[in-house]
């Protein structure tokens, strides 16, 4: 038990190191991701003027948490469904994954974790200085810091774990670039990317919610932005949970139903 | 090809038409086999569509939905900010379905493939815009339409020679300017490699600024999107001008004839920077 954690903290820190090689990259990230962030200033500050000064539980200090926030968790969350495993699927090196002593989707969603966690330090803290300089909302309560880190952190997993599921319909149609393109264009509106879910109209709010994409990103940030209170949080902290094990037990299973199914060409 | 453009017949008119369609021979060939390439596996090409098609609408659904919430936003209501969207939206999809592949130009760079291109007898840049046509692009293009066709119809348009020719000049010089981001990003590429991304923040970032009402943005990026990427003249400018609607500061209502012009400077500071980062580029070493 204690070997297989530790190959596991070693996946988590492989991705990490990783990540942390495309330097060039992140700062690329950061110049889009920042003007994107003010494009998102301009159009929803005023909303809430226009609303003024409140839309549906956003002043501007709570939408300017939501802009910040969400920026500097684009490049952690997993919203365009693209994914290694797709790819080892489509060339046939899944077979070799499927003979190491390692499950598979762990294997694979604890290396995209570990992406995801260093993603957080040249794209996440830079926005995160912009949104403090430029002043955003807090909670009250301390107690909302370590819930919405938690959240945070169920919400990365979370986002890894479903576009794995993406990955893996690989095993029965071979190309996913159809289904992955239909899934970022889906998952980054009903996520609540450029607009908080809570400003849809009534049903399309509940379309999104009946969906694992707010769990991504959008009930971290309520979290962090105090748009709920202690309880509120541990509610949504709560759906996140049935999220993963919905999203991580389907991944589990279609890896399975795939490995039987899974035909690899060549010798 | 030169011989054949030599033995062209001995009238001067006919030679010049006939040297005109053997140079372009090549570039329609490929144009049509990539056409031909992609309608061919069907399954694949309909679920392209499908997913080119929900990434527009999303794009409008992300307008709708904050009209949905407010009323007025930055002076303007749904029904106003529908042209807004209809003008920009279809002026970047017809860019983005003629030249929108320069974004594959940091896969050639890694790989070392742009080489080929330096063998042949073309312009560089001319052989990139007609590497391939993303027919898929098409879709998005529908929602653009539908979206400027709707907007006509619902808002009080004084109809006549002015209002016509200035949604065909806004039409065309938006295109041109979406056309030169594309370029422009690509030649940036040269310089860029692994950080790709960057430019994303004014072409896509651009498409996203040109569907807002500029009216709400701050001075900074009114000097940004208004002007240096002259995103405001594809849409807003040009809807402020067509229903008489009040200017915001910085941008008067006459700027909305301004449209060539922008895309006059786009393309200036493309192709500027297309020559630089050919100049740069080194080989991949192949």
């Amino acid at each position: 038990m204690r070997a297989m954690t530790r190959v596991y903290w070693r996946l988590l820190g492989a991705g990490f190191r990783r990540q942390s090689t495309y330097r060039l990259a992140a700062l690329g990230g950061l110049v889009a991701n920042t003007t994107f962030g003010l494009l998102k200033v301009a159009v929803l500050f005023a909303t809430v003027r226009a609303a003024g000064g409140d839309v549906a539980g956003y002043d501007l200090g709570r939408m300017s948490t939501y802009i910040w926030l969400s920026q500097a968790l684009l490049g952690s969350i997993n919203l365009s469904g693209r994914t290694d495993i797709a790819e080892r699927i489509k060339d046939g090196q899944v077979a070799v994954d499927f003979l190491r002593p390692l499950d598979v989707q762990a294997a694979e969603v604890t290396t995209a974790v570990g992406g995801a966690l260093f993603a957080l330090i040249p794209r996440g803290i830079p926005m995160l200085a912009i949104g403090g300089f430029v002043g955003m909302a807090l909670p009250a309560s301390p107690a909302a810091y370590p819930l919405s880190a938690l959240s945070l952190l169920l919400g990365i997993v979370i986002s890894v774990a479903a576009a794995y599921l993406v990955g893996v319909a690989g095993f029965w149609l071979v190309e996913t670039r159809g289904p992955q393109i239909c899934y970022m264009v889906v998952s980054g509106f009903l996520a609540g990317l450029f607009v908080p879910i809570q400003l849809f109209p009534r049903w399309l709010e509940l379309t999104a919610q009946a969906t694992p994409f707010p769990s991504m990103m959008m009930y971290p940030i309520d979290i962090l932005a105090g748009r709920v209170g202690p309880a509120g949080a541990l509610t949504l902290l709560a759906v996140q949970l049935a999220w993963l094990a919905a999203v991580g037990g389907l991944g589990q299973a279609l890896t399975r139903a795939g490995r039987r199914h899974l035909e690899v060409q060549g010798g | 090809m030169i011989f054949l453009r030599r033995s062209g017949g001995p009238r001067p008119g006919v030679t010049d038409e006939l040297a005109l369609r053997v140079r372009l021979r090549p570039y329609r060939a490929v144009l049509a086999s990539r056409a031909r390439s992609q309608a061919s596996y069907r399954a694949n090409f309909a679920l392209d569509l499908v997913s080119s098609f929900l990434a527009a609408l999303v794009e409008l659904a992300e307008v709708w939905v904050l009209f949905h919430a407010v009323t007025r936003l930055g002076g303007l209501e749904f029904h106003q900010i529908l042209l807004v969207f209809g003008l920009a939206d279809l002026a970047f999809s017809l860019a983005d379905l003629a030249v929108g592949h320069c974004d594959n130009l940091p896969t050639y760079l890694r790989a070392g493939t742009l080489d080929v291109f330096y063998l042949r007898p073309q312009p560089l840049l001319l052989q990139l815009a007609t590497s391939d046509i993303t027919l898929r692009r098409l879709a998005r293009a529908s929602v653009g339409l539908v979206a400027l066709i709707a907007g006509l119809a619902v808002n009080d348009i004084a109809w006549g020679v002015g209002a016509v020719a200035l949604l065909v000049v806004a039409l065309a010089s938006g295109c041109a300017t979406f056309a030169a981001m594309f370029v422009w990003a690509g030649a940036l590429q040269f310089f860029l490699i692994d950080g790709a991304e960057m430019t994303n923040a004014f072409v896509y970032g651009g498409r996203y600024a040109a569907t807002q009402p500029a009216s709400v943005w701050s001075r900074p990026l009114k000097a940004v999107f208004g002007f240096f990427f002259p995103m405001a003249f594809a849409g807003f400018l040009p809807t402020l001008r067509l229903l008489d609607l009040p200017a915001p500061a910085w941008l008067p209502t006459w700027l909305g004839w301004c449209g060539p012009l922008a895309a006059l400077w786009a393309w200036a500071m493309a192709l500027l920077c297309w020559h630089w980062g050919v100049r740069h580029y080194r080989g991949g070493g192949g």
